[in-house]
């Protein structure tokens, strides 16, 4: 199935199979995401990505587009939140952009950069994590794990490996390494290896490769994320885009004929029974 | 170990899904799981230890360091600290010489708190390896630090303190109505599976678990599912503090609470259905096999069940292992597939793609206990009691500041005054409407009423009267939600955290006015961003008390703008330690503005 949905007003085409991101993101429309990654299973944990589609709120990696859904990304409220949110990775952690390798590399701190974030608001949680530089190639810094789950869908479902795990409950999740000893050095992974390569943070850094590319000279040092993030030019809501403006009112009509928006999922499912922790 | 694990293995058919039941019987052996046994499972089962490592961090009951041989866990309701269990706790400690939270140094017992355990309407209440304790006193625990220290065996203690009591203080159209096993499923075959599910319809069943989603339209929906096999589970997680009515249901009506299960397998074609009963229930987990095994010896599970050709179905009980997450249908089902309770990301929903990927149906204790009369006495004998929207009746788990703590059957649209009544409540200064997910009601709403259009709740009902202090219920269900947290996603995992660290500082009469504006900032954040049902409820009780109670909180505030987080001076005390002097001049006074 493909048609067109419209976000923040611009008319967004989608192919068959995409989620809301990925349409948005290969017609050029930045909705900001940590956890997600173009070719890999949604997860949707960050929340990075919350959208309103059809008024309801969802996040926008995980939900398939349909034809004649009404999204709205940029407005204030959601992107006050998404801010918080950000900042809320910030406190969990350790995060010292000034002296970390990864500065200039990083989507954590290209996000903030976009979103405008200029304290972390929060106090901090100063989390006591412990560094493993057991492996000759690979340094796990676990003070900036977000638990996006990337190293670990790159493991299981690229590299065919397995190496990482996220365990724990609440606020005490930790990344785990599948090893007899726990260390990374006694794993399976190889610098080779997608996972090693896959952290939006610095979290999993390949060593020996920190200031190949100089600070300045690095990937969000000359842009910003919502233009590396993007296929195609980025659009700000409102401005001409190639793609016609869309009537969200008119959209949603021809999608009733063709069976109403949602319609994809919602011929073959009742309304979300969403059974709450109630037993 | 090496046969002990061979045989826990062996037990669970080397099914990974049963992993949960593996890791209870070694901690069970161990009083934790050894990393021996976690290389040796993971290698048998095909899994990667990690899988194993998140489970045993995941659920409260499991842990990766030894445990003592006694390990007791007292319940941290709200209702439990009303009826004076910090003070218990405390004289448990000292009677055992252990610190709450952690393990006496011959490794003979630990201690610790947990979340509510469902004897709330007989509490204090706690857990002695998983087993139940009610009614705790000052002389009981001294019975029981005498046991522990004589190393007595569980079966020696005095049965009396694992008694658990069932009051139902008042039964209504469900509990009063007669019941013959095997009448449902009669009833169902001789009207047909479409008449049946089409009364099942009529009736407007709605699920007991609090969402109230159309029983009859969930079972279709699963019912038209092309993909096999379809799966029946028992949601049997009674986690919401303050509920115990599907205890009450298991514990006198399992019989039809596992019919239910069986009529809704006929009609939605299933062959296998599952119990998911939380820990804390252990003491009914023998007593429900019982049940199964005599359901099968009289045709009524099974093999061509009543003579129905190629209608099989049974039941197989799981045990969780402590986590209120595994109450959420998707989180269930993942845990019952050996993972960590995480919710799944939705669509699609567990009807179209739920336990080991096939259509599921989830449903509550209370639900199938519903289906069995509706399937007997037909929808409209239901549908006649009740409100428009909510049709037939609650089972209501009362408890707190009542004369009659227990269970009450009332038809939906019951006022709150009205309960409060048959309980037995006076001076009431609020209750808690379906537990801390639910809504605090002020005593100037109690005509409010018990029903999906006002009031919906699972079943917990907690009565709070004049002497309590608002404050120290809605920390207890901030904290609770903050130790509860999947921590999947960022909004409940921080903000949780958050949450509780920015109520305390407040409550400890450290907060100026931007830390309330700043609380409740917090509570959208996490209330309109989280994943599921526990990030969205986790910022009620905060909210729904600062809208009855604003003028509390002012109270609570600085009369300044400014105030810092923490105490200067104190942070100084090191430093003064190092260099060894502690003259006035080494202080510093808090800053004041
Ligand atoms: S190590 Fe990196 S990729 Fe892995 S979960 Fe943490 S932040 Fe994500
Ligand atoms: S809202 Fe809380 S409990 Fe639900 S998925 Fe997110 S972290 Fe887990
Ligand atoms: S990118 Fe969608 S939730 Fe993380």
């Amino acid at each position: 199935m493909s048609g067109t949905l419209c976000i923040d007003g611009i008319a967004v085409p989608f192919s068959d199979g995409q989620t809301i991101i990925e349409a948005a993101r290969t017609a050029g429309v930045y909705i900001p995401y940590l956890c997600h990654r173009p070719g890999y299973a949604p997860y949707g944990s960050c929340k990075l990505c919350t959208v309103k589609v059809n008024g309801r709120t969802n996040t926008a990696c995980t939900l398939p587009a349909a034809d004649g859904q009404t999204v709205i990304s940029n407005s204030p409220d959601l992107q006050h939140d998404r801010q918080r949110i950000t900042q809320m990775l910030f406190v969990e952690g350790n995060h010292f952009c000034p002296s970390c390798e990864k500065s200039g590399n990083c989507q954590l701190q290209a996000v903030a950069y976009h979103q405008n974030m200029l304290d972390n608001h929060y106090p901090h949680f100063y989390a006591q994590r412990e560094m493993d530089a057991s492996h000759p190639d690979i340094l796990i810094d676990h003070d900036r794990c977000i638990f996006c789950n990337l190293c670990v869908r790159a493991s299981k479902e690229k590299d065919g490996k397995d190496v990482f795990g996220i365990a724990g409950r609440g606020i005490h999740k930790r990344l785990v390494i599948n090893s007899p000893s726990g260390k990374l050095k006694d794993s399976e992974i190889s610098v080779d290896d997608e996972a090693a390569h896959v952290c939006p943070t610095g979290a999993i850094l390949v060593k020996r490769s920190a200031y190949l590319a100089p600070i300045g000279e690095r990937i969000y040092d000359g842009h910003p994320i919502s233009e590396v993030a993007c296929e195609k030019a980025v659009i700000k809501a409102g401005e001409a885009s190639g793609y016609p403006s869309c009537d969200p009112t008119k959209l949603a009509e021809s999608a009733q004929q063709n069976g109403g928006p949602d319609s994809h999922y919602a011929a073959t499912m009742p309304p979300a029974p969403d059974i709450k922790h109630g037993r | 170990m090496n046969s002990f694990i061979r045989s826990v293995l062996a037990e669970a058919d080397y099914k990974p899904e049963r992993l949960l039941q593996m890791l209870r019987a070694v901690q069970a052996q161990y009083l934790h799981i050894p990393n021996a046994a976690i290389e040796q499972l993971a290698a048998a089962l095909h899994i990667p230890r990690t899988q194993i490592i998140a489970v045993a961090e995941f659920y409260s009951f499991l842990h990766l360091t030894p445990q003592g041989r006694y390990d007791i866990h007292i319940s941290d309701s709200i209702t439990d600290r009303m009826l004076g269990k910090e003070k218990l706790l405390n004289y448990l400690a000292e009677k055992l010489r252990v610190n709450v939270g952690e393990v006496r140094a011959d490794g003979l017992v630990s201690l610790n708190n947990t979340s509510c355990t469902g004897m709330c309407d007989q509490g204090p209440a706690g857990l002695v390896n998983g087993y139940a304790l009610t009614r705790l006193d000052p002389a009981r625990i001294d019975v029981i630090a005498k046991l522990i220290e004589q190393q007595a065996p569980l079966s020696d203690w005095p049965p009396e303190f694992f008694a658990v009591e069932e009051p139902v203080r008042k039964p209504g159209l469900l509990l009063n109505q007669p019941f013959e096993n095997g009448a449902a499923i009669r009833a169902t075959f001789a009207r047909g599976l479409t008449e049946t599910l089409a009364e099942v319809d009529s009736s407007n069943l709605r699920g007991r678990g609090g969402a109230g989603f159309k029983t009859a339209l969930k079972w279709r929906t699963c019912a038209q599912q092309t993909a096999t096999p379809h799966y029946v589970i028992c949601n049997a997680d009674e986690g919401e503090p303050g509920t115990f009515k599907d205890r009450m249901l298991l514990d006198l009506y399992a019989d039809q609470v596992f019919e239910g299960m069986t009529l809704c397998a006929a009609i939605i074609g299933s062959d296998q259905g599952l119990l998911y009963l939380r820990a804390e229930y252990l003491f009914l987990y023998e007593q429900l096999q019982r049940v199964l095994k005599r359901r099968r010896d009289s045709g009524l599970l099974g093999r061509n069940i009543l003579g129905h050709d190629g209608f099989d179905f049974d039941i197989e009980i799981r045990m969780g292992a402590g986590a209120y997450i595994c109450g959420e249908a998707s989180a269930q089902i993942e845990s019952l597939e050996g993972k960590p309770g995480i919710p799944r990301v939705k669509p699609p929903n567990s009807v179209i793609c739920g336990y080991q990927r096939k259509p599921t149906v989830v449903d509550n204790v209370e639900t199938f206990f519903a289906a069995t009369h509706i399937a007997v006495q037909g929808g409209s004998w239901f549908a006649e009691v009740g409100t428009a929207q909510s049709t037939g009746s609650k089972l209501l788990s009362i408890s707190g500041d009542c004369a009659r703590p227990g269970i009450y059957e009332y038809p939906f649209g019951t006022s709150i005054e009205e309960i409060l009544q048959d309980c037995g409540a006076d001076d009431v200064m609020g209750v808690q409407v379906g537990g801390p997910s639910g809504t605090f009601i002020s005593n100037r709403e109690l005509q409010r009423r018990i029903a999906f259009e006002d009031l919906s709740t699972a079943g917990s009902f907690m009565v709070f009267n004049n002497s309590r202090n608002i404050f120290d219920i809605v920390q207890n269900f901030t904290d609770f939600f903050a130790h509860e947290s999947c921590g999947f996603c960022t909004p409940c995992r921080v903000g949780t955290t958050l949450l509780k660290n920015q109520l305390r500082k407040i409550v400890e009469g450290n907060g100026a006015a931007v830390d309330l504006e700043e609380l409740n900032e917090i509570c959208l954040v996490v209330k309109n961003n989280s994943h599921c049902g526990l990030g969205d409820s986790a910022a009620n009780p905060i909210l729904s008390t600062l809208a009855s109670y604003p003028e509390l909180y002012l109270k609570q505030l600085k009369q300044s703008s400014f105030t810092p987080g923490f105490d200067l001076d104190a942070t100084l005390a090191v430093a003064r330690r190092m260099a060894q002097r502690d003259d006035d001049a080494a202080h510093l006074s808090q800053v004041e503005n």
